[in-house]
């Protein structure tokens, strides 16, 4: 019993993890209709500087860990801003070859600034069991917390701010939003900013657990993939909760049913179960497209 | 079907191809080239080092990968589907033709065709279900497969055949009936070219023919498409299960020459390559599978000796400034130069 | 009376194809302009160009402001309202964000407050369904929602494309009853485009025709009512 609840909660840091990452796609995803292949990538170059900053930069944890968001914010906004606002009325090849582009060049980065040898990713929390207990870790905890605490934060933000409200107008119809006078352009940049900065979240909490190299998104990105088109591509909230599902079944199947040597199959498997079986996701709306 | 032949010429396929006799001459001296190039290359003295055996395996490389990006073109570029998958198909091509020599005896010539099967079946099998979806999804479905298929190649279970992470070592073939006057690299190229060139004629054939007008006429427009009586399913997964053929045939040769195939050889960065290739050669363009073939081979042994991140940090660049500034790739250049050199000359 | 919109030979199209072909029109401050046509005569198109929705040659000079090319964000915010084609409803949101929406650009937060109770009580329908998806709303309440969000934005100028498209009578009515008053009491001037040309004559003080991206006839909305000819030949009534 205790190893299974250990499971469970090991899937719902890993969910945690998945839920942001689905989150950040599903937030471009919404306002450009296009799924950001280079998520994960940038995601892994943020962590990168999150650990230069600790390990170079000799900056404690949380110092750093703020900092990061911040870069990775600026660098999300500018990548929006430099390479795909000229690309906006291009056909969707051209915009996937761009992703892919990025996701190449940001590997490749990493490996050339950083290396390709596999660093260990320091966590802010003790290592010491938590109240006495066996079956979960602090840096779990932490992780569910800290993920918490900013889908929270986006919520309040989208929900409660006019500027939140103004990119949500923005992503859903831009023609209207430009008729109340929101510069859609640059709400279309946040977006990529606020993406990028929570995937830095996400590659900071899970750098811990799974190593810091290049590739090491690669396999969480495509969980991502797989939370954000269970819970409905076009749905945040439905994002969410997709990650919290699939990091749980994740944990709970590999323990049990099918080992862990085929996680990345599992995600194929789901992602191509869902859009066959059910395209729109659990929580996501049909879209009827009009000839 | 007479209306969709009506509709076909809007596509740059439906004009006439470059002239027969330059293509002869090209191949003709593809066909010379091992033969020369141990003359030449000394004569060059010390300004290409390489070793002329070398130097024809790289070749070698090059005409197998124009094979690969040849078959993604016809489902990319002519059927305006998009795969970032087709790694996964060279590695099955490749590994199918391993597993027959190595465990089978199999005669690696025969696990060519063989593997063409194979991955067509796969492929078209793939494709039905996954063609359902559309443009992002599909590239999706690709990602995830691409990225999974290391892992699968790894697996326990399969280990017995696959040899796990250390993958299969195999004989590389000599020349056949005892020829003496080529060696065994010499040999592989003219294996592999032979193959290109059959491949080649395939895919004019097939884009001209009434399947790849078809396909065609999805990619510009596939509610006409749908209303003037194709069978949208049909036709997208033939041209996934052909497309996934031709990078299964190129996987087999790829394994023949290199001798050897390991899971860590086919991760994404493979089919990432074989997208590089396809947009800096030329969608929708049957050479341009060559200029492709010819960049995803020789770039990163330029780019190496910076770096090895280099090769693929260029690579980035080349991809995004390709969307910029040569949407029709380099075979679009030339065909640009040579409309603009013929245009001087009247 | 001041001018208040001045466009002299305006040309505005899609692509390659050029669909106004040289208007010229103005309008007074305070007044009720509307623009009459059949289907394709180049009305939508005429207050997209003004909005800097499509691409524009010739002069549009707003309140003293060449306008012309500029971006639609920044024409707004000099106080061009545009109730769009379509009504532009922002379906995923609730009515109230609707509304507010249409106060984006203005930071004087006590006064948007007290104007939204203003948009409220022209139109009490909206405030009862407040936090309903805009979506779910009916055609009417839609196009009511599109005009309280123009409001918002305390308009010098209100565009308005055809705000009694696909509605029944009574709506229309009642609609046109509280554009009246909105012009009256709020000195708001209004540039209407409508193919239903009895109901659009009745508010507007001077109207033009037009046919296929050309000006034909101009005038007082009294003249155009009462001239058989133009009533038989272009109105069709």
């Amino acid at each position: 019993m205790e190893a299974f609840l250990h499971q469970i909660f090991s899937g719902l840091a890993a969910g945690g993890i998945y839920a942001s990452v689905a989150l950040a796609l599903v937030m471009i995803y919404t306002a450009t209709h296009h799924i950001n292949f280079a998520q994960g990538e940038m995601a892994m170059f943020a962590t990168f500087i999150g650990w230069a900053l600790i390990e170079w930069g000799g900056l404690n944890f949380w110092v750093a860990f703020l900092l990061t968001i911040v870069i990775a914010f600026c660098g999300g906004f500018a990548i929006e801003r430099i390479v795909l606002r000229p690309l906006h009325d291009k056909p969707v090849l051209s915009i996937i070859i761009a992703f892919i582009g990025l996701l190449v060049i940001f590997n490749a980065l990493a490996g050339w600034i950083f290396g390709f040898t596999i660093k260990a990713f320091p966590s802010p929390f003790p290592t010491s069991p938590p109240f006495g207990n066996r079956f979960l870790n602090w840096h779990e905890i932490g992780t569910v917390g800290i993920t918490v605490v900013v889908l929270l934060l986006l919520f309040a933000f989208f929900r409660l701010t006019p500027l939140g409200l103004a990119m949500r107008a923005a992503a859903f119809n831009p023609e209207s939003a430009r008729l109340v006078g929101i510069r859609v352009g640059l709400m279309l940049a946040l977006g990529w900013g606020l993406a990028a900065a929570i995937g830095s979240v996400a590659g900071m909490l899970v750098a811990h657990v799974v190593y810091l190299d290049p590739n090491m998104m690669a396999g969480i990105l495509l969980y991502g993939f797989a939370s954000a088109l269970l819970g409905g591509i076009d749905n945040p909230g439905g994002a969410v909760v997709g990650g919290f599902i699939v990091g749980v079944a994740e944990n709970v199947l590999g323990a049990y049913v099918i080992g862990t040597e085929l996680k990345l199959s599992v995600a194929l498997v789901l992602i191509i179960g869902v859009l066959l079986v059910k395209p729109a996701g659990l929580f996501g709306r049909r879209i009827v497209t009009r000839v | 079907m007479t209306t969709s032949e009506a509709t076909a010429p809007a596509a740059p396929v439906a004009k006439k191809g470059p002239n027969a006799i330059g293509i002869t001459i090209f191949v003709l001296l593809l066909f010379a080239l091992p033969l020369l190039l141990p003359v030449v290359l000394p004569l060059l003295g010390g300004i290409i080092t390489l070793k002329p055996n070398f130097m024809i395996f790289q070749l070698t490389l090059v005409i197998i990968y124009a094979i690969a990006i040849l078959g993604l073109n016809i489902v990319t570029g002519y059927n305006g589907q998009f795969s970032l998958g087709h790694g996964a198909f060279y590695a099955i091509g490749a590994y199918t033709a391993a597993i027959l020599m190595d465990k089978l005896d199999c005669p690696y010539w025969l696990t060519i065709p063989i593997s063409g099967v194979v991955c067509l079946v796969v492929g078209f099998l793939f494709g039905l279900p996954a063609l359902r979806l559309q443009g992002h999804y599909l590239a999706l479905a690709t990602f995830a497969l691409a990225l999974a298929v290391p892992q699968l190649l790894k697996y326990n279970h399969i280990e017995w055949l696959t040899g796990g992470v250390q993958g299969i070592v195999i004989i590389k073939p000599d020349p056949p009936f005892g020829i003496k006057a080529i060696n065994a690299d010499q040999w592989l190229y003219y294996l592999a070219l032979v193959v290109a060139c059959i491949m080649f004629w395939l895919a004019i054939n097939l884009i001209r023919g009434r399947l790849g007008r078809a396909m065609i006429a999805i990619r510009d427009h596939p509610i006409a498409a749908e209303v003037m009586g194709i069978n949208l399913t049909v036709v997208k997964s033939m041209a996934f299960g052909i497309s996934a053929a031709y990078t299964g045939v190129a996987g087999a040769l790829g394994a023949i020459a290199i001798a050897f195939v390991a899971p860590d050889s086919f991760t994404i960065f493979l089919s990432i390559s074989f997208l590089v290739g396809l947009v800096i050669g030329g969608l929708a363009s049957i050479s341009g599978a060559i200029y492709g073939g010819i960049f995803i081979q020789f770039i990163p042994n330029v780019a190496d000796a910076i770096s090895k991140a280099a090769p693929w940090a260029i690579y980035g660049l080349f991809l995004i400034a390709a969307v910029y500034v040569m949407p029709t790739g380099a075979a679009g250049l030339i065909k640009q130069w040579q409309a603009k050199r013929r245009a001087a000359k009247q | 009376m001041a001018k208040l919109l001045d466009v002299k030979g305006l040309r505005a199209g899609y692509g390659q194809t050029e669909v106004l072909h040289g208007l010229t029109f103005e309008l007074e401050q305070g007044g009720i302009t509307t623009i009459l046509g059949a289907n394709g005569a180049g009305k939508t198109t005429t207050l997209r160009a003004i909005c800097g929705m499509v691409r524009v040659a010739g002069d549009i000079v707003f309140a003293g402001q060449a306008i012309a090319g500029k971006a639609t964000e920044d024409i707004v915010r000099l106080g061009v309202a545009h109730v769009p084609d379509g009504r532009g409803t922002f379906v995923q949101l609730t009515t109230e964000e609707n509304v507010r929406l249409g106060a984006y650009v203005r930071s004087d937060k006590g006064q948007v407050a007290a104007d939204l109770d203003r948009v409220y009580h022209y139109f009490p329908r909206l405030k009862e369904r407040r936090m309903q998806q805009a979506g779910t709303l009916s055609g009417g309440e839609q196009q009511m929602l599109a005009i309280s969000r123009a409001l918002m934005l305390s308009p010098k100028l209100l565009l308005l494309d055809e705000p009694s498209f696909g509605l029944a009578p009574l709506i229309v009515q009642e609609i046109y009853r509280i554009l009246r008053d909105i012009n009256t009491k709020e000195k708001v001037s209004m540039l209407l485009v409508e193919q239903n040309a009895n109901i659009a004559l009745g508010i507007a003080d001077h109207a033009y025709l037009l046919e296929t991206g050309n000006i034909v006839m101009s005038g007082t909305s009294d003249v155009i009512k009462n001239d058989e000819t133009i009533r038989k030949s272009y109105l069709g009534y």
